[in-house]
Formats: C-alpha cells, structure tokens, sequence
C-alpha cells in the first residue's frame, strides 16, 4: 500500500486491527515519509530505528483490542519521554534526556503506539511561528518559507505533511489551535485540568494544556480519549466524568445554540477572515443549530493580561534551568557568573524578553499594578463565557486574525507575533475547551479556520459541533508535497 | 519588686534600654516524607540519596502536597491556641541559588495556614504570654558545602523539599531569658504535639532573630536587626546580647541603627552585617499555579483537634490539683513529654512526695552527670517506685536508698534484689537493737556518764556509733527511741 500516509488514524487503525497492515509496515511508511521531509524540519530529535523495532515488537504479539493498536507517532518536544532527548526547543535542554515520561505520552503508549520523534516547537513554547525555536524554522508545507505557526509548530506542519498519522500539541495561548488553523489540520485545546500536566516542560502552569492534532475531527476525538486522565501528580488535575469522545461523537447538532460574539470582530481584521466567519455561521445553521449573538465584553483585556499572567508565571517556571543540575551550562567566574552566562547563552532572545516581562510585573512596587490586576482581570473574562453560556452552548469565532505568514515576516515585530493570539487567548485564560477546524482558503490558497469554544469539561459537545460541521464545509488541504525531490 | 527583679535593661550612662525581641522559629515538620513529594527525611543519610525528581526540579515536575505534614502544622496551630484558616495558599518565593533547584521556595506568603495564637512561659517571677503572629508552612532548600573542594562548591539536596513550619512570634519577648523560655516552651509543645522532635543539634529548630532596643518607658519600636539562621538558644542568647549593646552603643554615640540582615558569627561572639535594606532580595511573591489553595473543613479540624493530647499547660495544672505538686515542681514535670510520662509511671505505684523528691533530685542529676536524656535512664519507671516503697515501708533507710539507687544506675537492677543481694535491710526488730545500742552504750560508759550528767549533746553521738556498728542499716527511728530509754 503506497498511500498508507495518506490513510486517517481510523483507518489506520482499522486495518492493523483486521490485519491489513501490520505495525512495521506502517510505522516504516511514516519513516520513510519522514527521511524525505527533513527540509520540513520537523523533528527535532528522531526515533526512527528504535520506533521500527518496536513496531517488530507490537507485529510478533499484536494487541489489536489497543485504541492506537501500533501507530507511530511522533510528539511536540515539550513532552518528557524516557530515554528520548526532550529539548522544549531550546539549547539550555539541548542535551537533556528524562528518565521519566509525561503522563499523556504514557497514557498514548499505553494504547499500543509507538514513538517515532520529537517535533519543533517554540523555545519554550513561547512563540507563534515556530521561528524561536533553537533547531530552526519549520516549513509548513503548505507552502515553501511559510510558517507552520506556533508554538506546536512541528507538530502542525508534521500532522499537515503526513509524517504522523496524529500528533499532541501544547497550547498555553493557541499554541494548537493557531498552527492547526495555518495547516488546514484539527486541534483541540482541553478543558484545563482535563490532560495532566505531569512531565511536560512547564511554560505557564495555569494556561497549559495538552491537546491532539489530527487531520480530522475523529481521529482528534480519539486521541482526545486516550490522553485525558484524571492524574493525582497534578494537583490541578480534575477528576471529572470523562466521554468516550470518539464512540459518542455524533454530527447531529440540531437545536444546539452557537454564540457568536460581536467583540472578536476586532479592528483591522482582514475581510477574507469575516466572511469566513460568516460562512462558519451558514454552515452551523444548515447543520441545524441556532445562532444567537452574544458579548463578550471584556475580550480586549484578554491580551495584555495573558501577556501579564503568563510571562510571570514563566520566569518563575524557567528559573530552574541555571546550570547547576542538568541541561546547558557555560563556564563562569563564580556561581552568579555561571548563572549569567548559562541563562544568557542557553535562552534565545523571545525567552529572554518573557523572562524579563514576568519579573518585571512580579517585582515589588509593579505587582499590585500588573499581576494582580492581571488575576482580577482574567476572572472578569471568565465571568464573561459564564454569562454567555447561560444563553449558548458553544461559540463560534475565528481561529485566527489572518492566515499563515512567511518566514521571517514578523520577527521583529514581537506585537503583531502577539496578536496572532487575539481569538485563542481568551479560551486559555478561561480554562475553557477550545477546537479548530480548518473551513477554507484565503486568496493565497492558504488554509484558515474556525474556532469553537465549549463550557468547561464539555469537549464532547464541541467535538460533535466541529464534526457536524467538517462535513459541511469538506476542506480539503492543497499540499503538493513541494519539498519532496 | 519581683518585676524588677526580672527586667533585662542595658545600662548606658545615665540611660536604660528595653531590648525587644521577635523569633522567627524555623522548625522541621516531623513526617516520613517530604512537603510535596514522597523522598524520605532521615537525617544524616548520604548525600543526595533521598532526592526525588520533583525535589531536583526535573522539568515537568509537579508539587503534590503531603496531607501529614498539613495535619502536622494544624495540630501545631491547635498546641499554640491559634486561629486555623480554613483556607490557605501556597506562594512561590523566588531568588537563585545553587542549593534552591527550582529557583524558588514554595512557601504561604500571605495565606498562612495558621494565624494568630499564644504561648505561656513560666518565668521565675510569674507568667508570661507571648504572642504568635502566624505559623506557615514551606519547603526547606538542599545544603550547599563550601569546604570539599578549594574551587567548587557541593549541593547536597536531601534536605531540599522537606517541610518545615515557620513559627513567626510577635515582638513579645524582652530577654534573652526569655528568648530561652520560649524556645524550651514551643519545642516542648511541639514535643508533646509530635509535630517536630526539636533537635536543635540537627537543625530541626533553629531561629532567625528579630532584635532591637528602645528607650525605656518610650513606646515606638526602634530600628530592628534580624539574625539569620541560629540554631542554638545558647547561641540566641549570645546573639541578642551583642546585639542590643552593638544597637545601645551607636544610639549612645549618636548614630543610627540601619535595619539590615546580620548573621552571628559563633566563633568570634558577633554579630555581622550580611545585607543591608537596600540590598534586601525582591522575592517576587506569587501564588504557585501548580498547587490548589490548600482548603480544609471543620471535620477535618474537628479530628485533629480530638487526637491533640494533654499539653504541659494543662498538664501542670493537673499535676498540682491531682498530685499537690508545687508550681515549681508541676513545670519541672512537665517541661518535656518524657519526663512527665516518667513521673507518671513512677507515681502509679509509689508516694507522690518521695517520688517527685528522688526524681527532681537524685536521678537529675545523676543523669545529668552521665549526660543522659531521661528516655535513656538506666533507672526505669517501675523499678524507681519500687525503691521508693522500699523506703516507705522502712525497709531500706534514705541513706541506704542512695546507696541502692547507684547500684541501679550501673544497670536497671531490681532495688528488692539488690537489697536482699547486699543484706542491706534495714535492722528494725527492736530486741536485736537493744542487743547493739547496750553494746555502744557498755563500750563507752565514761560518755554514757557524761550524758547523764547534762551533755545532751551526745545523743547524737550514741545515734551515729549505732548506725556505725550497724553497718548502716539500724532502723533510725527505733534507735532513737530505745536510745533515748536505754540513756
């Protein structure tokens, strides 16, 4: 089968069951997929041989009752995985390697797949473009010196390329949602508390959530599944009913009342992204579902305060990484000049600059002014979605003011990389689940998407929402496969 | 008068300072595990070898609270008559430091988990209450070791993550007598309270040390100096008198006190300047995204509450209703756990007033010059009662007691054995008495003569020549009185 890359998670999944395919046969399709796309650059460290005797492994005493059944997949580099470097893109973890595994990838290998890499991301996951990673940019193959977004960069461009069947994403931001949105692909922010956040690199403890990246709603749904778990080594782990999203997704959605907030329609937005908009809404009706306008009144703070709450809560984060334990460190006079220089080399210059932001708002004198402020701000945006979802059921917005942007295009212009981050944000400050799907093209032909925004803990409504209406808008993605010779 | 008696003031010309004092207590919680991972807390063990990954701060390491050390520091708070908060949060307190691996400390700013209380000291002059401003819980940091290596510097961080509770009094304490009774007082609580076994030795108590002086009579606060980390009362003490005469001396010559860290130096008996106001770190305090506030319910205090034992404030009152103990006696009691559970066992079985007596006086010291804690007493409980029947009953006399209670500090003998061992009965038959005191009495006639004729005197002699004779061990009274017959 040469187009085995080309098959959905479910049908992989489908045919290892039934035997069509055998995990060896799969995994060394994505791996040779792999070797030819290293001008995507989206991996940071591969797994490939290791990935390929283990799907010998799976082959010889196959576990076909599995839900990813030998399915190779390869992960953002922000998950701790045994004995496999874990960089968070950045030089300081360079030559790090856990003896330990993130509770998500755990609960993934526990289902039967196999890792085949670690993707690029933003140092840190702090970034947009997947430019301030420490190995380079990643291509998007949608088109050549087009960034993938960011920061699950590589995981967005790998899912769009077909080097994974599936992958997970971090989002502290729209860090899933906004480079799914660039790559025509599905990725899904949780509910806070639904993915346990135990051994992945830590940006901002009270933003980040892990989430799947598919090339569909299902296969999303599925991964969905297999990744969220209440976990006693996060305490802010939540111990909730979970669905079986993929068995229960369903498209109807009839009655289903979608919020459509009059805020996001911020100044400046380009008109392709409107009418977008307005197909969204088209669509969600056709598929049954009641369109009610709501506000959001305090969606304009939501910016500045993530750009408050989350470079405070990252400086603090990234203290550890001082050279004295493990990861990069760079020779010094004293301890203090060892510090300097260690975080000075080890942290690239986006990392620097949050670094510098958290500490700032955090110092005494400028605490009351920023932080707290931030705190009681941030409630006020989360009281706002309360109120809104005692009319709705769900929000439709856009994924992101614009489509993808070339490489090198906003470097140096650290603002405008913010505002990419104007719809998703919100939804992080929240605690509240959000998924996008890709829904058309801009007049360059590339992919833009649409967001929809669910009550806290309620992954299965928008899942169903975002199911209900891929059928209508059936995106297809033009990849050309430009950077295979 | 007493009052006066009491008060500590620095003399300097023709002016007289009040110094005051506040502790900042930094006492290790007494748990198998650490504040927020599983790592044991054994003291002494090798270096780096009770580290967790969360301890080191490995990426993606998580906090998880350990639910003992809270109920430790709730029934800390119960033992300090405090408010518990039912709600409370966890801080990060930021700064770099090579034996700080998350480059912060997760401690409770401003939320502690317990609030205001008191303590009680028993002064020579009466009671003393000191205020507690609040008690918090936080991790300690590892240990940094300066003199392995001439160029580097070792961390060893097993210490690192273990919880402590940081006992904060309010500027209540005016002496370093006082400083004293109130570090013996909370560790005895503490002790009682199981919540931290105080030894200082191994740093599971040590202090930071608030200090400043005022004239006497004047009512505003002077300028304070805090003294970090002191780990001895002796030392405490020390400190404080420097200190205030150092704070004495400059307003005396006309300067300022500048309100600064400073550190005890043992060696040289001084206090240092280790940083100024200025220099003071910006710890940078916010609430930790990675935990929870920390919420408890009424059950749940309800239930500590209920296991919190008898205290050595009410144990004392106890002891002087139950037992008619002086006060002076009650404290000496109940200073620490094992001595009143001691004195209570003792008691069980034998008079009050012999054993309150033989413990305060003669297993004191004798444990005191072997250097022995009362938990390790040569002398058990029950063999002590059983030596004080034995001088109840008369049949030992005091004398010979002592000399049966040395026999026991060599070995935790039974006193019956020893006594019958050593034939050293008292001789109480009246007829074998007479038999001796005519013997003495035959022996030294010319006395006996003059005794009669008015030299009263004597009688002590006769008493002394008969307990000679009998090796000690004529029962004293009976020879009084056939004496006093036979003369």
């Amino acid at each position: 089968m040469s187009d085995i890359t080309k098959q959905t998670l479910s049908e992989l999944v489908n045919n290892i069951k039934e035997k069509k395919l055998s995990s060896s046969e799969v995994t060394q399709a994505f791996v040779d997929r792999s070797e030819k796309s290293k001008e995507l650059n989206t991996y940071i460290t591969e797994d490939f041989s290791n990935a390929l005797e283990k799907a010998k492994k799976f082959d010889d005493n196959p576990k076909l009752d599995l839900k990813l059944p030998g399915i190779p997949m390869a992960v953002k580099d922000l998950f701790c995985t045994v004995n496999v470097r874990t960089t968070a893109g950045s030089k300081i973890l360079n030559n790090f390697v856990p003896s330990y595994e993130s509770t998500v990838t755990q609960n993934i290998w526990n289902e039967g797949a196999i890792l085949i890499g670690k993707l690029n991301c933003d140092e840190f996951a702090m970034g947009s473009s997947n430019e301030t990673s420490f190995f380079g940019n990643v291509q998007n193959p949608i088109d050549k010196n087009l960034v993938p977004g960011g920061s699950s960069g590589g995981s967005s461009s790998a899912v769009a390329a077909q080097l994974t069947p599936i992958t997970i994403g971090t989002d502290t931001g729209g860090s899933i949602r906004q480079p799914a949105s660039f790559t025509g692909t599905v990725g899904l922010k949780p509910t806070y508390g639904s993915c346990s956040r135990y051994g992945i690199v830590a940006f901002a403890s009270s933003l980040d959530q892990a989430g799947p990246m598919a090339q569909n709603v299902k296969d999303c749904a599925l991964l969905q599944e297999v990744i969220s778990s209440y976990d006693q080594k996060d305490s802010t782990s939540i111990d909730f009913k979970r669905n079986q999203y993929s068995k229960e997704l369903i498209k109807d959605i009839k009655g289903k009342k979608i919020g459509i907030p009059k805020e996001y329609r911020v100044d400046g937005m380009p008109k392709e992204i409107d009418d977008l908009w307005q197909k969204g809404i088209e669509y969600a009706k056709d598929c049954g579902a009641e369109i009610i306008d709501i506000s959001l009144p305090h969606t304009n703070y939501a910016l500045p305060t993530y750009y408050i709450v989350a470079p405070a809560e990252a400086s603090s984060n990234l203290a550890r990484y001082d050279g004295v334990k493990y990861g990069f460190r760079a020779d010094g006079e004293n301890l203090i000049d060892m510090y300097e220089k260690t975080r000075s080399e080890g942290f690239g210059a986006e990392v620097q600059r949050r670094i510098m932001i958290g500490t700032y708002v955090l110092s005494s004198g400028y605490y009351d002014a920023y932080y707290l402020k931030a705190q009681k701000v941030r409630k006020l945006i989360k009281n706002d979605f309360d109120e809104a979802y005692k009319k709705v059921d769900a929000i439709l917005t856009p994924s992101t003011p614009s489509s993808a942007f070339k490489i090198g295009e906003k470097t140096n212009d650290p603002v405008s990389m913010y505002l990419n981050d104007i719809f998703t944000v919100p939804v992080n400050l929240a605690g509240l689940p959000g998924i996008s799907i890709p829904a058309g093209h801009d007049s360059k032909g590339y992919p833009l998407g649409l967001q929809i925004i669910g009550k806290a803990f309620d992954e299965q409504n928008i899942l169903n929402i975002a199911y209900a209406m891929e059928e209508k808008i059936n995106f297809k993605n033009k990849i050309t496969d430009w950077w295979i010779k | 008068m007493s009052k006066e008696k009491s008060e500590y003031l620095i003399n300097r010309n023709d002016n007289q300072y009040e110094v005051v004092i506040g502790l900042e207590v930094h006492a290790q919680v007494l748990s198998q595990s650490k504040l927020f991972s599983t790592s044991a807390t054994k003291f002494g063990a090798e270096p780096n070898t009770q580290v967790s990954l969360v301890d080191a701060a490995f990426p993606g390491m998580l906090p998880v609270i350990n639910e003992f050390c809270v109920k430790q520091a709730i029934k800390t708070g119960i033992g300090l008559k405090a408010k518990i908060n039912k709600r409370s949060v966890f801080d990060r307190k930021n700064y770099f430091y090579a034996d700080l691996p998350q480059g912060y400390q997760i401690s409770q700013f401003k939320d502690p988990i317990v609030g205001e209380g008191k303590v009680i000291l028993d002064m020579l002059d009466g009671q003393k209450e000191v205020g507690i401003e609040r008690l918090h819980l936080e991790q300690d940091a590892g240990k940094s070791i300066h003199d392995l290596d001439p160029k580097n510097t070792f961390v060893d961080l097993n210490r690192s993550g273990v919880a402590l509770m940081e006992i904060v009094s309010k500027p209540d304490l005016r002496s370093p007598e006082e400083v004293n009774a109130y570090i013996k007082k909370l560790r005895s609580i503490m002790r009682y309270l199981g919540t931290c076994d105080g030894n200082m030795q191994e740093g599971s108590l040590r202090a930071d040390v608030n200090v400043s002086v005022r004239k006497k009579g004047t009512k505003d606060f002077g300028t304070r100096c805090e003294i970090k980390n002191v780990n001895s009362i002796k030392f405490m003490q020390m400190a404080i008198e420097y200190e205030a005469n150092r704070q004495v001396d400059l307003i005396e010559d006309g300067k300022t006190v500048d309100q600064e860290t400073r550190l005890f130096d043992t060696k040289k008996n001084e206090t240092r300047s280790m940083r100024s106001k200025e220099d003071a770190h910006d710890y940078r305090y916010f609430p930790d995204p990675d935990l929870l506030p920390l919420e408890v319910s009424d059950e749940f205090i309800d239930q500590l509450q209920s296991e919190i034992p008898e205290l050595p404030d009410e144990k004392k009152k106890r002891f002087i209703d139950q037992f008619k103990l002086t006060p002076y006696e009650a404290n000496i009691m109940v200073s620490d756990i094992e001595t009143s559970n001691y004195f209570e066992d003792v008691v069980k079985k034998s008079d009050v007033k012999l054993a309150t007596n033989w413990i305060i006086g003669e297993l004191f010291a004798a444990l005191n010059e072997k250097n022995l804690e009362i938990t390790d007493s040569p002398i058990s409980a029950g063999n002590l009662s059983k030596l004080i029947n034995l001088i109840k009953d008369g049949t030992i006399s005091g004398k010979i007691a002592k000399t049966v209670f040395e026999q026991m500090m060599e070995g935790d003998k039974d006193p019956k054995k020893i006594v019958e061992e050593k034939g050293l009965k008292q001789e109480s038959d009246p007829k074998a008495l007479e038999t001796l005191i005519d013997k003495v009495i035959d022996s030294n006639r010319d006395k006996a003569t003059e005794y009669k004729s008015g030299k009263v005197k004597l009688f002590g002699f006769f008493v002394g020549q008969v307990m000679k004779v009998s090796g000690g061990k004529a029962n004293p009274q009976l020879v009084n009185e056939i004496l006093k017959k036979k003369l």
